[in-house]
């Protein structure tokens, strides 16, 4: 067949649409981060060099929020998503049908529930008056205010409440793929419920858990409505993970360039995660 | 031979204990929503799981005005119906030479698309917000729906091109024999027999645009402009007291549309890899 580029024509709408809207801001993100470029104020920009990100390798500030983003995704996405996703896929398969029905409902109900009436409703839920704290009172335990003397940890438990459906379903396609007569012969062999989880199941869906983490890894760095709308990131820097201090810098102290540099990081550590996803995914096209 | 006698039992008491387990966690799921239910029936809510004493529907009828309900209701079905239909078309379009054609650029052209739908969105919104500002898109509809539209696309045309592959080629052929041109055969032979793939991505794209916040947070002003999920934020945000009751009521009618379209796509979706880059916030 000749090369005939009119046959390429259909892709010209997606391309100039990403070209446009996508790699042009990327584009003009690596430009604005090294330029000291402000919202208010008309008195000109200028090309500052390296110096909004040394800023912010010398701002605690950025320092507290690359370390909060660091809490905030091992707790919810490794820790959280990743293992209650896989212990509820593989409680699945030995439910009855109801119980594994109503659970499933359940879990994917709040994924799919736009992300601010997610955030609202985990607000009532740990706020000192909430639900949370009702229960804990019923069972004599000491209660806590959630939002203030322990954001992060409010904001993760959010996060895992929202995004552990889609583990849940990675999980429960890998865990279906397992032949039936391993699982048996182990059980037979007299392996234990433990021991046929670490020997067996657990390395035969490592690339379904590579790809999960990975996928959950990314969602969690660029979560930004839900932190907003539940704590602004507050009280005073707790919960300011780096998405919300790169809208703070960038709006709220009307420093586009810094904010910027800060946009770019991430960017960047999102990048990479990408990268090494698609190799490990070893994605056939 | 003393497992197999001792299978049935223990399967029985493992089906309690994992029904046990899962009905603990169901319900530490359910919570929240349970919370929003009886909120929006109970005149005075609070901030607490509390049944109403007096349930009633007047938290609906307070929310059902042009101003809380109707006017951003229908800027989100405008701002993201027109985004939707802007990307599925694109999509498709895009779609069709990929998985059609051989290239040396088709493979490094489908390795960029599913790395960007890995990047996080969010760290683009500042630059965004600055290009915008600049060529005067900031506070439009249209523009909006632009960059909604870009967003989503990547995966989109993942997707696509992945349904398009399910349709043999046969078909086609035997179309371009009779003579029809490349635009009549993706009209009439490959389209029709992947309906239920555009059916599919449309209602997907739809329901993460339908719950996106950030974006017409960033981009739009004016408050006669605002879709359901900023406007919803500003209510709940600036408003001295709340009135939970209310909230919840709103919440109820803004998540509806997207719960009861994911019912109709779940089954297509279930196995969880279609959707791989697919959860960006």
């Amino acid at each position: 067949m000749r090369a005939r580029p009119v046959r390429w024509l259909p892709l010209a709408p997606a391309t100039l649409l990403l070209l446009l809207f996508l790699a042009g801001p990327i584009g003009y993100c690596v430009w604005i981060s090294f330029t000291d470029m402000q919202l208010t104020g008309s008195s000109g920009t200028s090309f500052v060099g390296f110096a909004n990100f040394r800023r912010a390798f010398a701002d605690p500030g950025f320092r507290n929020a690359v370390w909060l983003t660091v809490v905030f995704t091992v707790l919810s996405s490794i820790v959280g998503q990743n293992t209650l996703g896989l212990a509820l896929a593989a409680l699945m398969r030995r439910a009855s049908r109801p119980v594994r029905t109503l659970t499933g409902t359940l879990v994917i109900a709040a994924w799919v529930l736009p992300e601010i009436v997610a955030a609202f409703l985990l607000y009532a839920f740990f706020r000192r008056e909430g639900t949370l704290n009702a229960i804990l009172h019923w069972l004599h335990l000491p209660t806590q205010n959630w939002l203030f003397g322990l954001p992060v940890l409010a904001v993760s438990f959010a996060n895992v409440w929202r995004g552990t459906a889609f583990s849940m379903l990675i999980y429960s396609a890998a865990l279906a793929e397992i032949p039936q007569e391993i699982t048996e012969a182990a059980e037979v062999d007299g392996a234990s419920g433990p021991r046929r989880l670490w020997h067996i199941t657990l390395p035969m869906i490592r690339r379904s858990i590579g790809t999960n983490l990975m996928l959950n890894t990314l969602q969690t760095l660029s979560v930004f409505g839900l932190i907003w709308a539940m704590t602004r990131g507050g009280p005073g820097r707790r919960s300011q993970t780096l998405p919300v201090f790169m809208y703070d810098q960038a709006f709220l102290k009307s420093l586009l360039g810094y904010g910027t540099a800060v946009a770019l990081l991430l960017l960047l550590v999102g990048a990479l995660f990408s990268v090494v996803y698609l190799r490990l995914m070893r994605v056939e096209v | 031979m003393s497992a197999p006698r001792r299978g049935p039992r223990r399967r029985t008491r493992e089906r309690l204990a994992a029904d046990a387990a899962l009905t603990a966690l169901a319900a530490a799921f359910a919570l929240p929503l349970v919370w929003l239910l009886l909120s929006s029936l109970d005149p005075d809510a609070d901030l607490r799981v509390r049944v109403p004493s007096s349930p009633t529907l007047d938290n609906f009828s307070a929310v059902w005005t042009d101003e809380i309900t109707f006017t951003p209701m229908l800027n989100s079905l405008v701002l993201c119906g027109g985004a939707t239909a802007l990307t599925v078309v694109c999509a498709v379009l895009a779609a069709y030479p990929l998985s059609r054609y051989r290239s040396r650029l088709t493979r490094p052209y489908l390795l960029t698309v599913l790395f960007t739908t890995c990047l996080p969105i969010t760290a683009v919104m500042v630059p965004v917000y600055g290009l915008f500002v600049r060529v005067d898109l900031i506070d439009t509809v249209y523009g909006t729906a632009l960059f909604l539209a870009t967003s989503q696309l990547p995966f989109a045309i993942w997707l696509m091109k992945n349904f398009m592959d399910g349709v043999p080629r046969i078909l086609e052929e035997a179309a371009w024999v009779d003579g029809a041109s490349m635009p009549q055969t993706l009209w009439r032979v490959v389209l029709p027999l992947m309906g239920p793939g555009v059916t599919v991505v449309t209602i997907y794209t739809f329901i993460m645009l339908w719950g996106n916040f950030f974006v017409p947070f960033m981009l739009l002003l004016s408050p006669d402009k605002l879709p359901a999920s900023v406007s919803i934020f500003t209510f709940f945000g600036n408003y001295g007291s709340v009135v939970y009751g209310q909230l919840a009521a709103f919440s109820i009618l803004y998540s509806t549309p997207v719960l009861l379209l994911y019912v109709l796509i779940a089954k297509r979706l279930g196995g969880g890899f279609a959707l791989g880059g697919a959860v960006k916030g």
